[in-house]
């Protein structure tokens, strides 16, 4: 592979704590959105004139929004249990990519405008005016976090961390200073419906296609239907698994449960997208906006149940957030989200993560497996943040945790865990995710794989793993992408439905 | 940002995509490649050929799996493969052969 441009961590299978380098990644900096990508979404095409009053007027509504913010704000005492959390920390040697400094940059801005000490007395509380240097750091280091929520399991108060870096990102993007590629992005799922930009008939061609690839590899007609009005379950997946290696494995996957089960589901062209990026910029009403497409795909062709795909913070904003947002379980009392309520089959969980569907016909013996098709394989899981610390499965404690590694082990016959610290709730970031996937902060990228990749380096060395799985289609991209740089096969990761679908059995004689 | 090739301004985006695809052409083709530092030769032509195809008929490019499919029909079996893909543009097909051939960068989870 090409040389990269910036140095890349040494693994020793384990993670120390660096010394600190001064700086070391205030020249990361990915792309600003441009005028029409910001108009686009109802922001300001560029920095605006009144941004220090904008910004702080934007900082005093959200602060009254969200009490949270506020407490975060205030709670923290600078304990330092958060410094050496942070996988972007870790691998860039940034102090200001220590979690508690990060937030710094905004709490020094909030003593100095929104507390009685700070306000007088400047200088002894550490509180700042908010200057365009301010302003600049906010704009390179909250988009250094991907917001994964690690440091805030450490934290003794639990401050959430992601919830500051979404707040800066909000205030932000009112001033007119956007990123590009989430901004980008949230604009094409409201003008086509995905991520991808990936138009109806594209998106109808590409399914046509892999039914005759899974014909002719098992000689079974699985069939990969969409906009099919009546269907039982609408699958909601994130756009990469139609596009992607090796996402599209998984949809294959995902495929062959339903044909196995006798599961009637369709996809949608209106809604092909789990992903919600307005989650990512801290920002409410795209966020709603994203979701309601799902809604409208749900009533319109009548389904009973939604299905979510592998995503990972798809699945925290199905988990924690459909139900208010859209009526996907109780909290929304529009009338559309009532009808949607009335709709939805009430004996299966409502939003339902594939991992669940599939799960459940496991223990039913409703599918079947053949291990033997995975030997070749020796497995090792990525919990990807936003499963992991920002939702349940299966309606148990620690589901998320057990259910994909169950499924990992109904179909195959090698499993090996990494480093208790790295996985679980405890587990690192793939070093992309949040709105970070983007060829601009490859370094960041790299670097912030770090921890990861130590991890996965101490079990093919100890147990010769040769295949990452995960559910996340943030965590596959950026793995493809990262594990040469650490001299790894980028083959090496793939999904839980890519195991699945070469261990399932079609045959229903069988 | 913007290259000249003989007079001709082609405009780039700050990732050096063109912002114009209707002024792609060959020669610029050459130079987006040579700046990817890829080698062009038949069969890397074949990809970005079809491609612009694919885009003009859907206004996207095609998912891997569709462009690894058509690769093997054109090129032989033994090459319709992602590994194949990746050793004609290391950067990843999806970027890089969209970047050369004039199409805007895929976006997404990708």
């Amino acid at each position: 592979m090409a040389a990269s441009k910036f140095e890349v961590p040494e693994l020793k299978g384990y993670t120390t704590i660096p010394l600190l380098q001064k700086g070391a990644s205030a020249n990361i900096k990915s792309f600003l959105a441009n005028e029409k990508i910001q108009e686009d979404l109802g922001f300001p095409g560029e920095l605006v004139e009144d941004w220090h009053d904008k910004a702080i007027e934007k900082m005093g509504e959200l602060l009254g929004k969200y009490r949270g913010l506020r407490v975060f704000m205030d709670a923290c005492v600078h304990c330092g249990a958060c410094t050496d959390k942070c996988h972007y920390y870790l691998g860039t040697r940034d102090p200001k990519n220590m979690p508690v400094a990060r937030q710094d940059l905004m709490r020094q801005v909030y003593r100095r405008y929104f507390t009685f000490a700070g306000k007088f007395f400047p200088k002894l509380v550490g509180a700042r005016d908010l200057t365009r240097e301010v302003l600049d750091d906010w704009y390179s280091y909250y988009y250094q976090c991907s917001e994964c929520r690690r440091c805030s399991v450490y934290c003794p108060y639990g401050i959430d961390t992601a919830e500051v870096t979404m707040a800066g990102r909000e205030i932000l993007d009112s001033v007119g200073m956007g990123q590009k590629y989430t901004n980008e992005i949230l604009g094409k799922v409201h003008r086509i419906g995905n991520n991808l930009g990936l138009p109806g008939p594209a998106l109808v061609d590409t399914l046509e296609g892999l039914e005759e690839d899974i014909e002719a590899d098992t000689g079974f007609a699985v069939k990969l239907p969409i906009d099919v009005k009546g269907a039982e379950v609408l699958l909601i997946t994130p756009s990469a698994d139609f596009f992607s290696e090796p996402h599209v494995e998984s949809l294959i996957g995902y495929a062959k449960v339903f044909h196995a089960a006798g599961i009637s589901w369709t996809l949608s062209s209106m809604s092909s997208e789990a992903g919600n990026f307005g989650m990512f910029i801290g920002n409410y009403e795209q966020m709603h906006k994203v979701a309601l497409r799902i809604r409208q795909a749900a009533l319109e062709l009548g389904v009973k149940r939604i299905v979510v795909g592998e995503c990972g913070h798809a699945w925290r904003v199905a988990y924690s957030f459909w139900n208010t947002l859209i009526g996907v379980g109780a909290g929304a009392d529009d009338p559309f989200a009532k009808m949607l309520q009335k709709q939805l089959d009430p004996r299966y969980p409502q939003p339902a993560h594939i991992c669940e569907v599939t799960y459940d016909l496991l223990q039913q013996g409703a599918i079947k497996m053949d291990k033997e098709a995975n030997d070749h394989r020796i497995i090792t899981f990525h919990d990807s943040c936003n499963v992991a610390r920002g939702s349940n499965m299966g309606g148990i404690p620690g589901g998320q945790f057990i259910l994909p590694r169950e499924i990992i082990k109904s179909v195959a016959n090698h499993f090996y865990d990494m480093a208790p610290e790295t996985v679980f709730e405890g587990t690192f970031c793939c070093g992309g995710g949040g709105g970070l996937l983007t060829d601009d902060l490859m370094e960041l990228r790299v670097k912030g794989a770090m921890p990861r990749m130590n991890a996965l380096k101490s079990v093919v060395d100890t147990h010769q793993v040769n295949f990452m799985a995960t559910i996340c289609a943030i965590c596959k991209a950026q793995f493809t992408k990262v594990l040469p740089y650490y001299e790894f096969e980028m083959s090496m990761v793939g999904g839980v439905h890519q195991l699945v679908s070469s261990a399932i059995r079609l045959d229903p004689n069988k | 940002m913007a290259i000249e090739i003989n007079g001709k301004t082609y405009d780039t985006d700050e990732e050096g995509y063109l912002t114009d695809l209707s002024q792609w052409d060959e020669d610029v083709a050459k130079v987006l490649a040579a700046e990817e530092k890829v080698e062009m030769t038949d069969n890397h032509w074949e990809v970005i050929n079809f491609l612009r195809e694919y885009y003009n008929e859907f206004q996207i490019a095609p998912a891997v799996r569709v462009l690894t499919k058509a690769i093997g029909k054109k090129l032989g079996p033994d090459k319709g493969n992602n590994k194949y893909l990746y050793e004609l543009f290391p950067y990843g097909p999806a970027k890089q052969a969209c970047k050369i051939g004039g199409l805007p960068k895929p976006t997404g989870c990708i």
